[in-house]
């Protein structure tokens, strides 16, 4: 058996878990390529039955606009219910203040939108694209990972986790997060695509894109979000994006790359990590993934 | 290209999170964005190298003192395989980590510090990785440099560690010298210890051959999820969705529903909506019978040639992992893959000694016990042992209140030598 095709049963697996022991579930779908491969999986599972799961998309309002309209098509095609709820909305509602600043992120805010949206439908359990090789807490996350009333991640008191049976027993106002593909790869998650045919957001292949260059060489591409004066640096390159957040946190990289295979060659060679070279937030602090997620960020 | 998943284990500070590190550092598999902030660590702590035990001790509390919590994943992949590290803490405290780990793993390498050579955790996880079936070890004597490079502090651990194997029936052991600080036999042969043979340890890990595709076991297949569409198109399909645990299925075969005994036919396998005519293990499929039988999560479905024990009561070598201890007559919850049943546990029999590996007489298993058990069941389970199939012969038990996860479960035998591995047919021990 190809290691493919470990990865992918092993996601199924979980995802049936899901499927079998939770009441209320939910697949959070961002709109990023780890959550398109999330997709394509449970139609593995599930069909010809539907998801026994809604999307849940958090709206930061800072999306890439192709990305929204990507879910909109991806929801429709899929027959499946989408459920989207807008970081703005959390604001106002929680009377919260808007990120100040040249790049102002509403990342960090997305936390409240999420326990408010599980709350909400009270979701027992929240499927997340997360994997392991992103960044060094998520390698220390189970694949069924307890949150507690606040969402928060204990990362000392971890359950065991053996072999692949799953333990989502919870208590009230508890709920689980959990990550089927927690085993991938960056490079797995682009072979499955390829393998799979799944077609992605245009923004992952290069295109020209007006950009404002980063203190730290990283590229941002334009937006009216940002709060940019004339110390600013516009360029215009051809770039594309390794991963798909808000946009005004979420780097570009210069890149050629016009297909997959394309991507996949780039990748073989890439030096720099996927958060490395994309993520503006997490350079920060060196916990700065560990902090978020105690305080219940996926 | 296949896959090995892999497990460091071994006491406190003998160097797992390093040797991973360096394995990953010196192939090549680390990124310069994340080097750049163990440089940048290095300079602020004034050290001289950089400390490679921080690309796996992700977790705050982790760098602050310096050592492993709980484990870590890890991946590479090099022309010959692909690699899943799991990093476990050493620490005691934490041994329901380095169980969590030991559990998925096909290979461990236990590690020594040359300077104490082997401990007693040495011998508690090496026991541990054991019983849950791993069958390749390496014996990863680490800190040579501590030493001068000495093969007599070498052979002297090779030699102690070769009772533990001999007392456990390892199937493979590789030992191997090594510096795990400064790179010797990691990745490459090193300069420094001449009188060694023997390959690398990433030399060694991208050939032991672990054939996790083979298949002897009879076919297991649990339901996880039932399907039904209920669309105008799709009115009556009715779908079993789970995983084949073991074995094969053929589509046409005579089938048997346990625990309800009810026999039919099976009428497709389906992959991805498409008919196949056989489908192996791991393998998540949907299964179709012939007739419409009353078939829910956790009902297990067998070919009828194959005869799967149904009990409601076993015995079992338990791994506790609470703090509270373990007393017989405390009611639980037994979750056998999809199937989750109230138990008690009826009888505590014996735990095991880390010291001597022999079995002693005791009425409660303290945090970190091994201990062998009884269990009683409310209802059915369709169960084997875990020597004859890792995935059916595997339960945990659940506290109903809280949902912890209590003890890991090995469905044993009433084999007294439940404990050590069957033995090799090849002599076992190579340096
Ligand atoms: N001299 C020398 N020091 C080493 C070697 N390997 C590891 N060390 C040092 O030993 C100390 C402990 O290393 P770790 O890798 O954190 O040990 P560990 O086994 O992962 O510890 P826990 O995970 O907490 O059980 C560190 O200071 C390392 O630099 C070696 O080969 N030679
Ligand atoms: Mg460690």
């Amino acid at each position: 058996m190809d290691y493919l095709d470990r990865l992918e049963a092993e996601a199924i697996h979980i995802l049936r878990e899901v499927a079998g022991q939770f009441e209320r579930p939910a697949l959070l779908f961002s709109g990023g390529k780890d959550s398109i491969a999330l997709t394509r999986l449970a139609e593995k599972a599930f069909r010809p039955g539907k998801f026994p799961f809604p999307l849940v998309h958090i709206d930061t309002g800072h999306n890439f606009e192709e990305i929204i309209r990507y879910r909109d098509d991806l929801a429709a095609r899929l027959g499946e219910k989408l459920i989207v709820r807008k970081v703005e909305d959390t604001i106002r509602a929680r009377g919260l203040r808007e990120p100040g600043g040249k790049y102002p992120s509403r990342n960090p805010l997305q936390t409240y939108t999420l326990l408010d949206v599980i709350e909400e439908f009270e979701f027992d359990a929240c499927i997340g694209g997360a994997r392991r090789d992103e960044e060094k807490a998520r390698a220390k996350e189970r694949i069924f990972s307890v949150r507690d009333d606040f969402g928060q991640w204990d990362p000392k008191r971890q359950r065991p986790e053996l072999w692949n049976i799953y333990n989502g027993r919870i208590q009230k106002g508890e709920n689980v997060r959990v990550f089927p593909i927690s085993n991938w790869t960056e490079l797995d998650v682009w072979n499955y695509i390829q393998r799979e045919k799944i077609e992605l957001p245009e923004i992952y292949f290069s295109h020209e894109r007006q950009c404002v260059v980063l203190p730290s060489g990283q590229l941002l591409g334009l937006s009216e979000h940002l709060n940019l004066d004339d110390t600013d640096e516009i360029v215009q390159r051809r770039v594309r994006f390794r991963t798909v957040g808000d946009s005004t946190c979420t780097a570009a990289v210069e890149s050629d790359a016009a297909s997959i295979d394309d991507i996949i060659q780039d990748l073989l060679l890439a030096k720099v990590s996927e958060r490395g070279a994309t993520r503006l937030d997490d350079n920060l602090s060196e916990t700065g993934m560990e902090d978020r997620k105690r305080n219940g960020y996926f | 290209m296949d896959i090995l998943r892999f497990i460091t284990c071994g006491s406190v500070d003998d160097g797992k999170s390093t040797l991973i590190g360096r394995l990953l550092y010196d192939s090549d598999s680390v990124s310069l964005d994340v080097l750049a902030t163990l440089e940048k660590k290095r300079t602020a702590t004034n050290s001289t190298d950089v400390d490679l035990a921080l690309l796996t001790d992700g977790l705050k509390a982790e760098r602050e003192q310096g050592i492993t919590i709980d484990v870590a994943h890890k991946y590479f992949t090099t022309p010959r395989r692909k690699f899943i590290i799991t990093d476990a803490p050493g620490h005691v405290q934490y041994t329901r980590n380095m169980v969590t780990g030991a559990s998925n793993a096909d290979l461990a390498i236990v590690l020594v510090d040359a300077r104490q050579g082997v401990i007693e955790q040495t011998r508690r996880h090496t026991l541990l990785a054991s019983l849950l079936g791993i069958r390749h070890f390496v014996l990863a004597v680490n800190k040579l440099d501590l030493v001068g490079y000495d093969e007599a502090v070498f052979q002297k651990i090779v030699a102690d560690y070769q009772a533990i194997a001999e007392q456990l029936k390892l199937a493979h052991v590789q030992a191997i010298p090594l510096s795990a600080l400064h790179g010797d036999n990691i990745v490459r042969r090193s300069k420094h210890i001449t009188w060694y043979a023997g390959p690398s340890l990433l030399e060694h890990l991208e050939s032991v051959p672990v054939a996790t595709d083979a298949n002897p076991h009879e076919p297991r297949f649990q339901v996880q999820y039932v399907i039904r569409p209920q669309t105008e198109e799709l009115p009556d399909y009715r779908g079993y969705a789970g995983r084949i645990q073991s074995g094969t299925y053929r589509a046409g075969d005579k089938v048997r529903i346990w625990p309800s005994g009810l026999e039919t036919v099976l009428e497709a396998i389906e992959v991805n909506q498409q008919a196949v005519p056989t489908a192996e293990a791991p393998l998540g499929v949907v299964l179709r019978l012939r007739d419409d039988i009353d078939i829910s999560r956790g009902d297990t479905i067998v070919p009828i040639a194959a005869h799967p024990a149904v009990v409601r009561e076993l015995e079992a070598t338990l791994c506790w992992m609470d703090e509270r201890p373990l007393r017989a007559g405390r009611k639980l919850l037994v979750q056998h893959h999809a199937t989750v049943v109230k138990a008690a546990v009826t009888t505590i029999l014996q735990k095991t000694n880390i010291e001597t590996f022999e079995s002693v007489g005791t009425d409660e298993a303290k945090l970190n016990d091994i201990v062998r058990v009884r269990l009683k069941t409310a209802s059915p389970l369709v169960a084997d042992e875990y020597r004859q199939n890792r995935d059916t012969g595997a339960f945990i038990l659940v506290d109903e209140q809280t949902g912890a996860t209590l003890a890991a479960g090995l469905i044993a035998a009433t084999d007294p030598e439940y404990f050590t591995q069957e033995v090799a047919a090849e002599p076992a021990f190579s340096i």
